[in-house]
C-alpha cells in the first residue's frame, strides 16, 4: 500500500481519485433484487423440501404424476429461476468484492453469468421434460 | 492478477524488549508495531515493560510514558486526550479504539498496538489518512440549499428534525470503523467507507438541507455504496459508539423509497 501512494507515477490528486468515474447512477436494483429472490427463496424452498420427503421411495410414474400439476410445475420453474438469479446476483458481489483489475473481473463475470444461465435452462428443460413427457 | 507472496515491508519482525525499572510492582507489556520510513528495514514490534503503578490508566497515558521515559522515537497521533479529537485512533487488542478512551485493565495478557489496518503507514503507529479525507470531502459535507437564510437569524429546525442528526453529529472522524470494514481494506479506493457515509446520511437526514436528491445521486454507486454487506464491524468497533451501518441501512432505505 505504502510503496504505491508515495509513487511518484501517481500525482492525481487525492480528491480526483476519490470522485474517481463518479457515481454509476445503479446498484439499487442489484441490491433490492438479491433481497426479493431471498425472500421468495424461503416459502419456495420449504415447499420443495417438504415435497421431496413426501415423495420419498415414489416410483418414477408418481413423480412425474405429481411435477405434471401445473401448481408444482409452476413452481418448480420458479424455483429454479429464482435460484439461479440469486445465485448470479450474490455470485456478482463477490466477484465485484474480490477481483480487481477490470479485464479479469469483466471475464470472470461473464463466465460466471454463462455457466448460471446453462445451468437455469439445463434445470428449467428438466423440469418441462418432467412434467409434459413423464 | 494473484499476489502469491507479501509486498515488501509487510512482515513484522520481533524488535527490541525494554525491560522494566527494578523494584517495579506491576508490570505491563505493551508489544507496539514499529516501522521507519527510513531505515529500510522490515516492520517490528518492540515489547515495552511498563510499571502500572508509575502510569496513568489509559493505554494513551502508557504510549506518553515509553515516548517521555523510555523510548523518544516512538511515533503516534494524539491531542485531546478526551475522546473528542479522534487522533489516537489504533488497533488495541485487536480491536480499533482510542488510545485515550481505552483503559489498560481492559487488556488481558500483554497490550498489543498497531496502526489503523489496511492503511499506508507513516511511520509508527501514524497511518496516512488522505484517501479517507478526501473521500469525506468528496461527500460535500457542509449545508447546501438554495434558500437564503432569514435575514434576521438563523435557520429554524423543529425539535423531532434536530432529533433526527442525534448518533451522527457525535462522529469524530478517527476513522476507526472505515478501517475495520473488510469491504473497505479490498475496495476502498471506491468505497466511500462507514465513517464518509455516516457522514453523507448526516447532511441527507438534516432538514435544512435542500440537495437530499444530489446527495443521493452521488451515493447510488454499486461501489460508493452496495460494497457495504452489513458486516458491522463498523457499529461494533466505535468507540463513540455511533451505528454507521444503521445510517447505511438508512442511505439504501432512501434509494428504494425515491425509485417507487
Amino acid at each position: 500500500m505504502s510503496d504505491k501512494t508515495f509513487a511518484p507515477t501517481v500525482m492525481r490528486s487525492m480528491l480526483g481519485r476519490a470522485r474517481g468515474l463518479g457515481s454509476a447512477k445503479s446498484g439499487t436494483a442489484h441490491w433490492w433484487a438479491e433481497r426479493v429472490t431471498a425472500a421468495a427463496l424461503v416459502p419456495l424452498s420449504l415447499w420443495f423440501v417438504f415435497s421431496i420427503f413426501r415423495l420419498e421411495g415414489a416410483p418414477r410414474a408418481a413423480v412425474a404424476h405429481w411435477a405434471a400439476w401445473p401448481v408444482n410445475a409452476t413452481l418448480l420453474a420458479a424455483l429454479v429461476l429464482t435460484t439461479f438469479h440469486h445465485v448470479q446476483l450474490g455470485l456478482q458481489a463477490v466477484i465485484d468484492d474480490y477481483i480487481h483489475g477490470e479485464a479479469a473481473r469483466l471475464v470472470v463475470l461473464l463466465a460466471m453469468r454463462a455457466g448460471c444461465v446453462l445451468l437455469a435452462l439445463a434445470a428449467l428443460i428438466a423440469v418441462l421434460k418432467l412434467a409434459f413427457t413423464g | 492478477m494473484v499476489e502469491f507472496s507479501l509486498p515488501a515491508n509487510s512482515k513484522v519482525q520481533p524488535g527490541h524488549t525494554h525491560k522494566a525499572p527494578a523494584g517495579a510492582s506491576r508490570v505491563k507489556t505493551f508489544s507496539i508495531y514499529r516501522w521507519n520510513p527510513d531505515d529500510g528495514k522490515n516492520p517490528q514490534t518492540d515489547r515495552y515493560e511498563i510499571d502500572l503503578d508509575a502510569c496513568g490508566p489509559m493505554v494513551l497515558d502508557a504510549l506518553i510514558k515509553i515516548k517521555n521515559e523510555v523510548d523518544p522515537g516512538l511515533t503516534f497521533r494524539r491531542s485531546c486526550r478526551e475522546g473528542i479529537c479522534g487522533s489516537c485512533a489504533m488497533n488495541i487488542d485487536g480491536t480499533n479504539t482510542l488510545a485515550c478512551l481505552k483503559p489498560i485493565d481492559e487488556c488481558k495478557g500483554d497490550v498489543r498496538i498497531n496502526p489503523l489496518p489496511h492503511m499506508p503507514v507513516v511511520k509508527d503507529l501514524v497511518p496516512d489518512l488522505s484517501q479517507a479525507y478526501a473521500q469525506l470531502r468528496a461527500i460535500e459535507p457542509w449545508l447546501k440549499s438554495d434558500t437564503p437564510p432569514p435575514p434576521d437569524g438563523e435557520r429554524l429546525q423543529s425539535k423531532e428534525e434536530r432529533a433526527q442528526l442525534d448518533g451522527m453529529w457525535e462522529c469524530i472522524l478517527c476513522f476507526c470503523c472505515t478501517t475495520s470494514c473488510p469491504s473497505y481494506w479490498w475496495n476502498g479506493d471506491r468505497y466511500l467507507g462507514p465513517a464518509v457515509l455516516l457522514a453523507a446520511y448526516r447532511w441527507i437526514a438534516d432538514s435544512r438541507d435542500e440537495q437530499t436528491g444530489e446527495r443521493l445521486d452521488a451515493l447510488q454507486d454499486p461501489f460508493k455504496l452496495y460494497r457495504c454487506h452489513t458486516i458491522m464491524n463498523c457499529t461494533q468497533t466505535c468507540p463513540k459508539g455511533l451505528n454507521p451501518a444503521k445510517a447505511i441501512g438508512e442511505i439504501k432505505t432512501l434509494m428504494l423509497e425515491r425509485q417507487g
